[in-house]
């Protein structure tokens, strides 16, 4: 493997000492945190929780493949192959929330801060909000992905050619955004006014809800697989390119006709992204191991994760910001303290 | 194919038109003792007899990616559903798709070429079709997707066999090489195919897809297997004709196979931009495109495959001591504009 590949290699603040090492033993497909207790989400079968001596141990939450999952900072919610979608609250035990009728892959999940949670199976969208009341959509394709909007109870449902905004609550025929091709991933911005798919082609879709215009948002070598919002919304950092495309959302047009940030280039693929809880800073994960601490304002750099290893998995912050904590895909892990 | 191609796990497409016979086959796979563990993906369930908790039910959502090529549809299904089953890596060795009876391959087989994280993980190992002995000429007649399906096949399977004539079966076999004379083909009865005939052929060695059956060489047909110094050749004689060897010979009315060969050296700057413009101008005409390429100054094969716009290629290997440097391609299409691709072809030939 050849050395860290940076510009000026000798000049980037190196914390690479400081993180400490965790050994999943299995491959890794997201982190969360539940307070500052980091937990790792196995590709099948088990999560896996760290103690603070960087010890971690398996929890078992489904039989076969993890396809899903979210938190809302008190629980990691998980939909799996099993047809069943469970929740995680730290601990050992494990809550089943639902199992699918005939036992469909679950394939999406998202919560809301108030304890509403959905799902997806196949075409159709779950909800259950907080009092135990469940609802569901049918769409015209399969679920590609799932979002609550920042507001009220409105779910954001991606399918085939748009999204549909659905208010369970309320008698109204849903809203159809369309736009042609496969919509994966959904995102409302923070403040409520701006919906973004990640789609099947390399490309973003948003629409500014006020008036639903359409924002293309192209460019890429590759798939964006991760996004992420920065605090108070003001930009969306996504992965997909061999640097970090940085979308400005502060104005009331988004990112119409302007041209996105690109932070922190590598010759390498970037995998992973996650912005800090109230701070101007993301970090980022590579296909070639690294990962990254880059101040959004000026693209300075802090190595937290020399490259070499297996690609990045997963990235996230605990709710303060002073954890940061990544997983690579084949299950070598680590925790830096800020 | 280098290391990493032979991780990637084998894909098995299993067409079939309704009732051939692909449900049965796909139950012998399940229940056949070989050691082996497949992930089945099925377009219904409950067809299936065996319990496995990696037969996972497909919808066939096909989509139309937005690049602009009109021919460019994807299972979007499958990509999430692949997506899925690699987080289970290790359980399985193999994955079958199953279409339904009347589905067009292409989508499938494109979901392969142009989604690069399917791409990362899985290859396409063969498209199988299953054709029923007694009724597939009829359906060749009436069915645009059975027609599809035999000219999407790297293997086709003819069940059924029990149930017709020696002339019947060789009717329809002659029907099969019209349109598609590259596939290998097993006569079965109740899909009695020995498994490692139809899974895991490991691209089956294009080698032997670009050889024409045997038996279909010594029926004499050297209008599908032909030199380019032939030109002499009537084109029009084998329209239902008799060779004396008991097999017919039928020049199907809308789709052809066209294959082209040359022992000298193709120029890459010129075959690469020719092969790519052939496709991308009459994509929608070439169901599929295969060959084994010897390029000037390169000692390795260059190998590639394309369903309609979509192409693939890659170094293979480096060319044996003594093999022949012979570079062979194979169209099967609808409404081949076999002159044009035949002078192109020509042209990027060092001289």
């Amino acid at each position: 493997m050849t050395e860290f590949d940076s510009p000026n290699p000798a000049s980037i603040v190196s914390v690479t000492d400081q993180v400490r090492p965790i050994a999943i033993g299995a491959p890794v497909t997201a982190a969360y945190f539940l307070g500052d207790q980091a937990v790792f989400v196995g590709a099948e079968e088990n999560v896996f929780v760290v103690d603070g001596e960087g010890t971690s141990s398996a929890v078992r939450v489904h039989d076969g493949g993890i396809l899903c999952s979210a938190t809302d900072g008190k629980r990691i919610v998980m939909g799996g192959d099993d047809g069943k979608l469970v929740a995680f609250g730290g601990g050992s035990e494990v809550g089943l929330l639902a199992t699918d009728a005939k036992r469909r892959w679950i394939d999406n999940v998202a919560l809301h801060p108030d304890g509403a949670v959905a799902w997806s199976a196949g075409k159709t969208a779950f909800v259950r909000s907080e009092k135990g009341e469940e609802k569901s959509l049918d769409v015209p394709s399969t679920v590609g992905g799932l979002a609550f909007a920042p507001k009220g109870l409105r779910l954001a449902v991606a399918h085939y050619n748009g999204v549909t905004l659905w208010f369970p609550n309320m008698a109204a025929k849903p809203e159809f955004l369309p736009w042609t091709g496969s919509h994966l991933a959904v995102t409302f911005s923070p403040d409520n006014k701006f919906l973004v798919t990640a789609m099947h082609e390399p490309a973003l879709h948003g629409w500014r809800l006020a008036d639903n215009r359409h924002m293309r948002m192209t460019g890429y070598p590759g798939r964006v697989r991760s996004i992420s919002w920065s605090a108070g919304g003001k930009a969306l950092a996504t992965s997909g390119a061999d640097a970090v495309i940085l979308w400005p959302f502060a104005s009331k047009d988004g990112p119409m006709g302007k041209e996105p940030a690109m932070l922190a280039p590598l010759k390498a693929r970037v995998t992973s992204v996650a912005c800090h809880p109230d701070q101007a800073i993301f970090a980022t994960g590579y296909e070639d191991g690294t990962v990254l601490m880059v101040r959004m304002t000026d693209g300075a750099e802090i190595l937290v994760r020399r490259n070499g290893g297996a690609a990045v998995a997963a990235l996230a912050w605990n709710a303060k910001g002073t954890l940061l904590a990544f997983a690579a895909e084949d299950g070598e892990a680590g925790l830096l303290p800020l | 194919m280098s290391e990493l191609t032979s991780q990637k796990i084998p894909v098995t497409v299993l067409t079939g038109y309704l009732g051939a016979g692909k449900t049965t086959l796909l139950n012998r796979i399940l229940s056949e003792n070989h050691g082996k563990k497949y992930a089945v993906i099925v377009n219904e369930f409950g067809e299936i007899g065996i319990d496995n908790d990696l037969i996972i039910g497909a919808d066939e959502e096909v989509f139309e990616m937005n690049n602009g090529c009109v021919c460019c549809t994807v299972r979007g299904d499958l990509v999430r559903i692949l997506d899925g089953l690699m987080k289970r890596k290790g359980k399985f060795d193999a994955i079958i798709v199953e279409t339904t009876g009347l589905a067009d391959p292409a989508p499938v087989a494109q979901t392969f070429f142009v989604d690069e994280d399917v791409q990362k993980n899985a290859r396409l190992d063969a498209v199988v079709t299953v054709a029923d002995a007694k009724w597939l000429s009829d359906r060749l007649k009436d069915a645009p997707e059975a027609k599809n399906q035999i000219a999407f096949a790297d293997v086709i399977v003819l069940n059924k066999t029990d149930l017709v004539s020696s002339p019947e079966l060789a009717e329809v076999e002659a029907r099969i090489r019209a349109i598609n004379p590259y596939a290998k083909l097993h006569r079965t009865e109740r899909c009695k195919v020995a498994l490692s005939d139809v899974l895991e052929r490991g691209a089956f060695d294009l080698d032997r897809i670009l050889e024409i059956e045997p038996d279909f060489l010594e029926a004499g047909d050297d209008h599908h297997h032909h030199d380019h110094d032939h030109h002499h050749h009537d084109h029009d004689h084998d329209h239902d004709h008799d060779h004396g060897h008991g097999l017919k010979h039928y020049h199907d009315e809308d789709m052809q196979s066209l294959s082209l060969r040359t022992d000298k050296p193709l120029d890459p700057t010129k075959f690469m931009p020719w092969l790519q413009n052939l496709v991308a101008s009459e994509g929608q005409k070439i169901l599929r495109s295969k060959g084994i390429l010897s390029f000037s100054d390169d000692d390795e094969r260059y190998v590639f495959q394309g369903v309609h716009m979509m192409l693939e290629g890659d170094h293979q290997r480096p060319w044996k001591d003594g093999e022949p440097r012979q570079s062979r391609l194979v169209f099967i299409g609808r409404e081949l504009p076999e002159q044009t691709i035949r002078e192109g072809f020509e042209r990027c030939i060092v001289a």
